[in-house]
């Protein structure tokens, strides 16, 4: 435990560097630069609302923030986790040559991920402001759902990781598993569409729509966390995150043999 | 008698060879199913034993496929051993296949943060010595240009440059003397000498016998992942000469 801290001291700058470079190169081609953070959350939500606001006739004046709060959150989990699962391939070059601890890998690009995700929080204050959403004391709560996204992120970017080095189809795999989880945290529906058809063990048993929820009452209705849906997606974060951790060390010696 | 700075203890690395190479979890599940995943072991070490003195240059003999890379990146820390066990003293720098953890899309500069970053140097410790390794490099304006642009001589020159900043205390060299044009070779390899002098213990992988008994001073011989021999240069680079013919 001690050597392992020691020798993370040892590679932090290596961890700021690589998260640096992450987000340095996303943005270097492009005319509009960082800007791209903040306008395609904001292009998709104006997308989502004219689709499931016109056509079902829906006059919540709040529903772009309630869009835009599922969405941010679940965009954030589908890269960061995707960017996780691929990093040990993409770096495959190094780890074969240099020897860096290779968790350095997974978690810096879940990192930049995660700053790329902060900055766009920011269209999210300015649509809240447009539409006049009351700020309330519960706000700060926020920070509290994030804190278990991040830490669940972790957890399945590890595993990710480690099933991707030794089967090449995870990708694909995952991508459809992330199409399903989209379809079922609620992120442009109300969720008594689904309770009402009596099928609320969709969202009860998805830590992320629990975590959704939980932003949602911090920052959209401005109500104290849901009990249940953060003791749940708190446990899960930190069981995925053991299991992660375990499965990539227990592995991490054979990657080598498979990139 | 001097301070051992390389303990290699009966090291065996063991790779396990599917007979077909199951890289998906498609045909995994389906051969799990049908049972039929075998694998083939295959031993690229097998009890290999040898210690290194501080200051000893070691040349490693034998023919492709005996060992050779498999040992170094063992003692780089790249591979783990799958039996014995193995240490060293001192900062292990390797000379392998320079500039391979270069990002393309990244200027020279930002890559010599990078690459130093990766051999575990602090970022204080590379701006101090960021002018030197862009001079020795001989990039110049270069260094501000994307390394995609690079040739390949130029990457190696600023592999070469960040890697050899420091004076480590072990220094792995795989027939790294092909970098860059002739002008580079000399100044490299005069580095290199004089890395030598201060007495820096050597590891050198060549397939040139000429050059391992112009650099070192002890040698080693593998054959099929088993050390045959060790001992002074001259006697082992003879026994190899016997082995080609």
């Amino acid at each position: 435990m001690k050597q392992s801290i020691k020798n993370f001291k040892k590679y932090r700058f290596l961890l700021s560097e690589l998260v640096i470079k992450d987000i340095k190169l996303k943005y270097r081609r492009s005319y509009l630069g960082i800007l791209w953070t903040l306008l395609e959350p904001f292009l998709t939500m104006i997308v989502l609302y004219l689709v499931f606001s016109k056509l079902k006739d829906n006059n919540d004046r709040t529903f772009p923030v309630y869009i835009l709060t599922g969405r941010l959150l679940y965009t954030f989990f589908a890269n960061s986790s995707k960017a996780a699962m691929k990093s040990i391939r993409t770096h495959g070059q190094m780890i074969k040559k240099v020897y860096v601890p290779k968790y350095i890998y997974p978690l810096s690009s879940i990192l930049s991920q995660f700053i790329t995700f902060l900055i766009s929080l920011i269209v999210l204050v300015v649509v809240a402001v447009y539409l006049k959403i009351e700020p309330t004391i519960y706000m700060f709560e926020a920070i509290i759902p994030l804190f278990i996204l991040l830490v669940m992120v972790l957890g399945t970017g590890l595993i990710l990781a480690t099933l991707a080095v030794f089967f090449r189809d995870m990708e694909y795999l995952w991508g459809v598993i992330l199409m399903l989880v989209m379809y079922c945290s609620a992120i442009f529906y109300y969720p008594s569409l689904v309770t009402e058809g009596g099928h609320g063990w969709i969202l009860t048993y998805n830590p992320l729509y629990a975590v959704i929820l939980n932003f949602r009452n911090a920052v959209l209705h401005g109500i104290p966390l849901d009990m249940n849906a953060l003791i749940y997606s708190s446990l899960f974060s930190v069981v995925t995150l053991i299991a992660g951790i375990w499965m990539f060390y227990k592995n991490q010696d054979k990657f080598i043999l498979n990139i | 008698m001097g301070k051992v700075v390389i303990k290699v203890d009966h090291v065996g690395v063991r790779f396990l060879m599917g007979s077909e190479k199951v890289d998906n979890l498609k045909e995994f599940v389906i051969k799990k199913i049908k049972r039929n995943i075998k694998y083939k072991e295959f031993w690229a070490l097998k009890d290999v034993s040898f210690t290194v003195e501080q200051g000893d240059r070691v040349g490693i003999l034998g023919l492709n496929g005996a060992g050779k890379s498999t040992l170094l990146k063992v003692i780089a820390g790249v591979l783990k051993a799958t039996e014995g066990s193995f240490s060293t003293k001192g900062r292990v720098v390797p000379l392998l296949e320079l500039g391979a953890g270069f990002d393309l899309q990244y200027t020279g500069a930002e890559n010599i943060f990078l690459y130093g970053a990766m051999l575990g140097y602090s970022r204080e410790f590379i701006k101090d010595k960021y002018n030197e390794i862009v001079e020795f490099s001989e990039l110049g304006d270069f260094i501000n240009v994307p390394v995609k642009n690079y040739s390949s001589g130029m990457k190696s020159r600023l592999g070469f440059s960040i890697a050899t900043v420091v004076d480590p205390e072990i220094l792995i060299l795989d027939e790294v003397f092909a970098v860059g044009d002739a002008k580079f070779r000399k100044k490299s390899e005069k580095k290199i000498k004089s890395m030598f002098k201060k007495g820096v213990t050597v590891l050198f992988v060549s397939h040139n016998i000429e050059q391992v008994k112009n650099i070192c001073n002890k040698a080693i011989l593998l054959e099929k992942g088993t050390l045959i021999a060790k001992g002074e240069v001259d006697e082992v680079c003879e026994l190899y000469e016997e082995k080609i013919r």
